[in-house]
C-alpha cells in the first residue's frame, strides 16, 4: 500500500525546498525527488518577501563583518559556526541565482546592486527591486521545472510524519483534490514548510504560514527550538499587518512620531532607521505607550515618511510599497507618510537542526524558516532570510542526497505504522462531524490571546494568560465540528489541521517564553529587563508530551565572538 | 463607502453532490476598504465554513486569489467592493476556462504543463563558472525584459482570452509573456529552442490579437505585446527564410 516512493520527499515549495530540490538533482540525476506543497509552490510565502537577500560580495564588505552584524543583531544567540558558514556559502549563492535568471535590480556598470538594510555595517542586501522574494521564488521554481527527476505534489497537505525507531518512513497525506490519504515512503524527509506567523492576529504572513509543518516534526518527537524568540517587524500597516519593505528606510526613509520627531535618536541614535528590527519595534511600541504616537497603543502607528526620497527611486527600488499604499491604503507615499506599527513577521525558532540541517530523526533534515538552524538567534537581521533560505536549501538537498544514497533500496516500510496512522486520521475526521465547536471562533481567540499576551514586551502574568487561553482552546479543539461531508478541496478540513498545529506551535512559543526569564533579542520580558548569559547563554528545546511542551537547554556555540552588551 | 451591506451570489459546486453549478446567496456586512476577497473571508468565517477557495498573502503576490466578479477576471484580495457598487449585489464565479474542481477552485495543472513546454529558464550552451561572478547586466538589459518578469500566475490572462477559451491547446499569455522573458535576457541563450513551441500552431499564431491578457493583468506584464513581438520576429525569420534559401542560419 506505499502508494509513492523516493529517495528524498521535500515538504513545501518555497525558497528554501525549491533549493533543496535543485541542489539534490544536481547532486544525481538518479535520485527520485518528491516535493509536496499545500500550495502551488509559486504561491509559497517566500513570495511576500520584499527588501533583499544579503551575502558579503563587495569590496568593502568581509565574511567577518557580516558575522559579527548577525551574531550582534542575534543578541548572542546564533550558533557561530553556523554563522560563519552562513555568511561564506551567501555569496555564492546570490550569483547562482544571477546564473539561473533572477532579474536582480543593477547598477550601472551590471554588476549586482546593493541596499542598506538594518542592523547590516555596509550596504550588502542584493535586491530585485523590492520584490526580492517574488523573483526570487519564481526563478527557483522555473528552474527546478528542467529536472525530470522532481516530481511534484501540488496541493497535497500532509498530515503525519512517519517515524519508526526514530527513522523517518516516509509521510501521510492528503491529496486535496480528492480528499484520499496516502502514505509517501521516502528515505530521507526535508521540511521546508515555512513559519508560524499566523498564530498572531496582526501579521505581514499569508494564510498559509501556520507553523504546520513544524507541528508535523514536533509531534514525531523532533524538538523546536527557540521558540519564544518572534520577529516583530517594525513597519507593518495598521490592522492589516501587510508589510512595507525594511528597504524603505534602507533607501533612506525616516520613521517619525506625531510631533513629526525621528524619534528613533531617542532609540539607538547611531543607526537611527538602520537599527535591527528588535530595537526599532520596541521603539514605536514605547512611543505609543508615552502618547507620542498616533492612537493607542493596542492599534496606534507611527509614521514612516519617504516623500524626500523622490519619484524616481521609488519608482525604480520602492515599486511595491507605492502599489500597496495605494491599493491598501489609499495613501500616495509620495505625497504622504504611511501608518505603520509592528507586525508579527518570522519565527526566528523553528525545528532543531544542527549546522547540516539534520534533525535528531535520522534522514529528517529542515531548513528555511522552518527549522532552527541557529542562523538568527534572538532576532533575526532583516535580509538573511532569504539567503538562508538558499544556503541551508542547498544544504539539505545535498546532505539528504548523500545519505538517501546511503540507504539499500527496496527497505520495506514499516506498513503496518502507516496504515494505523491513517486510520486513526480517518477516525479524526469522523469525529468531527459529531462535534459543537467552531474553528473559525478558536482560531480568533488565539491570536487574539497571542496579540495581546505574547506581543513586543512580555510578562510573567499576561504569558500565564496566554497559556491558560491555550490550554482550554486545546480542550475546545478536541470537539470542533465540521459541516461539509465533501472530500473534494475540503477546506473545514484543512483549516481544522491547520488549527490543531497553531495550537500546539503557540504553546511551544509561550511556554519557552515563560520559562526565558531574561530579556534577549526579541523576547523582552518586562519582569526581567536584562540579559542574562550565565543562566541563559543557551537555546531551548522544546519537547513534545501529551502534557504540554517540555522544556530543556543546549549551550550556544561560540567560536571567536565573546559575548558583550550590544550596543549600536 | 458607507457601512452597509452587499449581498454576494457566489457560484457553488460540489462534484458528487451538485449536478452543476449553481448561485447561493450570502448577505456580508461591509467596511471602508473592504476587498471582495475580505467578504469571502466573511462568508467562510460566519456564514459557511464550506466555502472553497484559495488565498493567502492579501497583498497582491502570490497570485492565489482570482476569481470573476461580475463577469470579469480580477485578483480578489485587491479588488475593493466599492468599486463595484451597482446594485449592491457581486457575482463572484471560479475564473472561466478552467475546470472546475470545487466552488471557486479552478484546475491548473494544464498552465503548469505549459510552463514547462516553453522552457521558462535560463538555456546556456556552457554555463560560466560561479567563480566568475554575476553576469554583466547593465540597467537598459534589465529593463528589456523585467515588465515580462513581473507575472504572479495568477491566470486572470488565460480567463479573459477567448483564443484559450475555444481552444485550451493554445500556449496562452503567461506561458508565452515567461518564454519571451527569457528571450530578452542577456544571460540566456535559448531562444532557438523555445522557437519550435512558440512557432508551433498551439503557439502565438493562435493569437488574434485581442488584448484582453493585457487589460486584466494586475502587474501591467502586457502578455500581448509579447505575442505580437515574437510573431514579428517569427514572420521576419520565415521571410529571411524564403528569400535566403541558402543562407546557413
Amino acid at each position: 500500500m506505499i502508494d509513492y516512493s523516493f529517495d528524498i520527499l521535500i515538504i513545501g515549495g518555497g525558497a528554501a525546498g525549491l533549493r533543496a530540490s535543485i541542489a539534490a538533482a544536481e547532486h544525481s540525476k538518479d535520485l527520485r525527488i518528491g516535493i509536496i506543497s499545500k500550495v502551488y509552490p509559486m504561491r509559497s510565502h517566500t513570495v511576500a518577501a520584499e527588501g533583499g537577500a544579503a551575502a558579503a560580495l563587495r569590496d568593502d564588505d568581509n565574511f567577518d563583518l557580516h558575522a559579527l552584524d548577525t551574531i550582534k543583531g542575534s543578541d548572542y544567540l546564533a550558533d557561530q559556526d553556523v554563522v560563519e558558514m552562513f555568511v561564506q556559502e551567501a555569496p555564492k549563492e546570490v550569483i547562482q541565482l544571477d546564473h539561473w535568471g533572477c532579474p536582480w535590480s543593477r547598477d550601472e556598470d551590471g554588476k549586482l546592486s546593493v541596499r542598506a538594510f538594518g542592523g547590516m555595517s555596509v550596504k550588502r542586501t542584493h535586491l530585485a527591486s523590492d520584490k526580492t522574494g517574488f523573483h526570487l521564488l519564481h526563478t527557483l521554481f522555473q528552474t527546478s521545472l528542467q529536472y525530470p527527476n522532481i516530481s511534484r505534489y501540488d496541493e497535497w497537505f500532509v498530515t503525519s510524519l512517519v517515524v519508526d525507531n526514530n527513522k523517518i518512513n516516509g509521510v501521510i497525506a492528503l491529496e486535496l483534490h480528492t480528499g484520499q490519504l496516502k502514505f509517501i515512503a521516502t528515505k530521507s524527509l526535508i521540511l521546508a514548510t515555512g513559519g508560524a506567523g499566523r498564530i498572531f492576529a496582526v501579521t505581514s504572513n499569508g494564510a498559509i504560514n501556520t507553523g504546520s509543518g513544524m507541528a508535523l516534526a514536533y509531534r514525531a518527537g523532533a524538538p523546536l527550538k527557540d521558540m519564544e524568540f518572534i520577529q516583530f517587524h517594525p513597519t507593518g500597516l495598521p490592522n492589516i499587518g501587510t508589510l512595507i519593505t525594511e528597504g524603505a528606510r534602507g533607501e533612506g526613509g525616516y520613521l517619525v512620531n506625531k510631533d513629526n520627531e525621528r524619534f528613533l535618536s531617542r532609540y539607538i541614535p547611531n543607526k537611527m532607521e538602520l537599527g535591527p528590527r528588535d530595537i526599532i519595534s520596541r521603539s514605536i511600541i514605547t512611543e505609543l505607550e508615552q502618547g507620542r504616537g498616533f492612537g493607542d497603543v493596542k492599534t496606534g502607528y507611527v509614521h514612516l515618511d519617504l516623500r524626500h526620497l523622490g519619484k524616481k527611486l521609488m519608482e525604480e527600488r520602492l515599486p511595491f510599497v507605492l502599489e500597496l499604499s495605494r491599493t491598501y491604503l489609499a495613501i500616495d507615499p509620495l505625497k504622504e507618510p504611511i501608518p505603520v506599527r509592528p507586525t508579527a513577521h518570522y519565527t526566528m525558532g523553528g525545528v532543531h537542526t544542527n549546522i547540516d540541517t539534520e534533525t535528531p530523526i535520522e534522514g529528517l533534515y529542515a531548513c528555511g524558516e522552518a527549522a532552527c538552524v541557529s542562523l538568527n538567534g534572538a532576532n533575526r537581521l532583516g535580509s538573511n532570510s532569504l539567503t538562508e533560505c538558499l544556503v541551508f536549501g542547498a544544504k539539505s538537498g545535498q546532505v539528504s542526497a548523500i545519505y538517501a544514497e546511503s540507504q539499500k533500496d527496496g527497505k520495506q516500510s514499516d506498513e503496518k505504522l502507516a496504515q494505523s496512522q491513517i486510520k486513526s486520521t480517518e477516525d479524526f475526521f469522523k469525529s468531527l462531524e459529531h462535534g459543537t465547536e467552531s474553528v473559525p471562533m478558536i482560531q480568533r481567540s488565539l491570536r487574539k490571546a497571542m496579540d495581546q499576551n505574547c506581543g513586543v514586551f512580555r510578562k510573567e502574568d499576561s504569558l500565564q494568560e496566554a497559556l491558560s487561553t491555550i490550554n482550554e482552546l486545546k480542550e475546545r479543539y478536541t470537539k470542533v465540528k465540521i459541516v461539509d461531508s465533501s472530500r473534494t478541496f475540503n477546506v473545514e478540513i484543512l483549516d481544522t489541521l491547520e488549527l490543531g498545529a497553531m495550537l500546539e506551535i503557540a504553546e511551544a512559543v509561550v511556554e519557552s517564553a515563560i520559562q526565558r526569564k531574561e530579556s534577549r533579542g526579541a523576547h523582552v520580558r518586562r519582569d526581567y529587563p536584562n540579559r542574562n548569559d550565565e543562566e541563559f547563554l543557551s537555546h531551548s528545546l522544546a519537547h513534545f508530551s501529551n502534557k504540554g511542551p517540555e522544556i530543556e537547554y543546549l549551550p550556544v556555540t561560540l567560536t571567536k565572538w565573546k559575548p558583550e552588551e550590544r550596543k549600536y | 463607502m458607507a457601512k452597509g451591506e452587499i449581498t454576494l451570489k457566489i457560484s457553488r459546486y460540489i462534484p458528487g453532490k451538485h449536478q452543476e453549478a449553481f448561485l447561493k446567496e450570502y448577505k456580508v456586512p461591509t467596511s471602508e476598504g473592504m476587498m471582495v476577497l475580505d467578504a469571502l473571508n466573511y462568508v467562510r468565517e460566519e456564514l459557511d465554513p464550506s466555502l472553497a477557495f484559495r488565498w493567502s498573502c492579501r497583498m497582491g503576490i502570490c497570485g492565489s486569489c482570482g476569481m470573476s466578479v461580475d463577469g470579469k477576471p480580477s485578483l480578489t484580495c485587491q479588488d475593493l467592493i466599492n468599486d463595484h457598487n451597482d446594485d449592491n449585489a457581486l457575482i463572484i464565479a471560479p475564473l472561466s476556462n478552467f475546470p472546475v474542481i470545487r466552488d471557486l477552485v479552478v484546475d491548473l495543472t494544464d498552465f503548469m504543463e505549459k510552463l514547462k513546454k516553453v522552457k521558462a529558464w535560463i538555456i546556456r550552451d556552457e554555463d560560466i563558472p560561479l567563480s566568475d561572478g554575476e553576469h554583466v547586466q547593465t540597467p537598459s538589459q534589465l529593463m528589456a525584459f523585467r515588465n515580462h518578469s513581473g507575472c504572479i500566475n495568477c491566470m486572470l490572462c488565460y480567463s479573459a482570452c477567448p483564443i484559450y477559451g475555444l481552444d485550451t491547446k493554445f500556449i496562452g499569455p503567461a506561458a508565452i509573456a515567461l518564454a519571451y522573458r527569457y528571450n530578452l535576457d542577456n544571460r540566456d541563450q535559448g531562444e532557438k529552442i523555445r522557437q519550435p513551441i512558440l512557432s508551433s500552431p498551439e503557439g502565438v499564431w493562435d493569437c488574434t490579437f485581442v488584448g484582453e491578457c493585457t487589460e486584466v493583468c494586475p502587474h501591467g506584464v502586457m502578455p500581448a505585446e509579447a505575442i505580437q513581438r515574437l510573431k514579428l520576429q517569427f514572420a521576419k525569420d520565415m521571410a529571411f527564410k524564403t528569400l535566403m534559401p541558402w543562407t546557413k542560419r
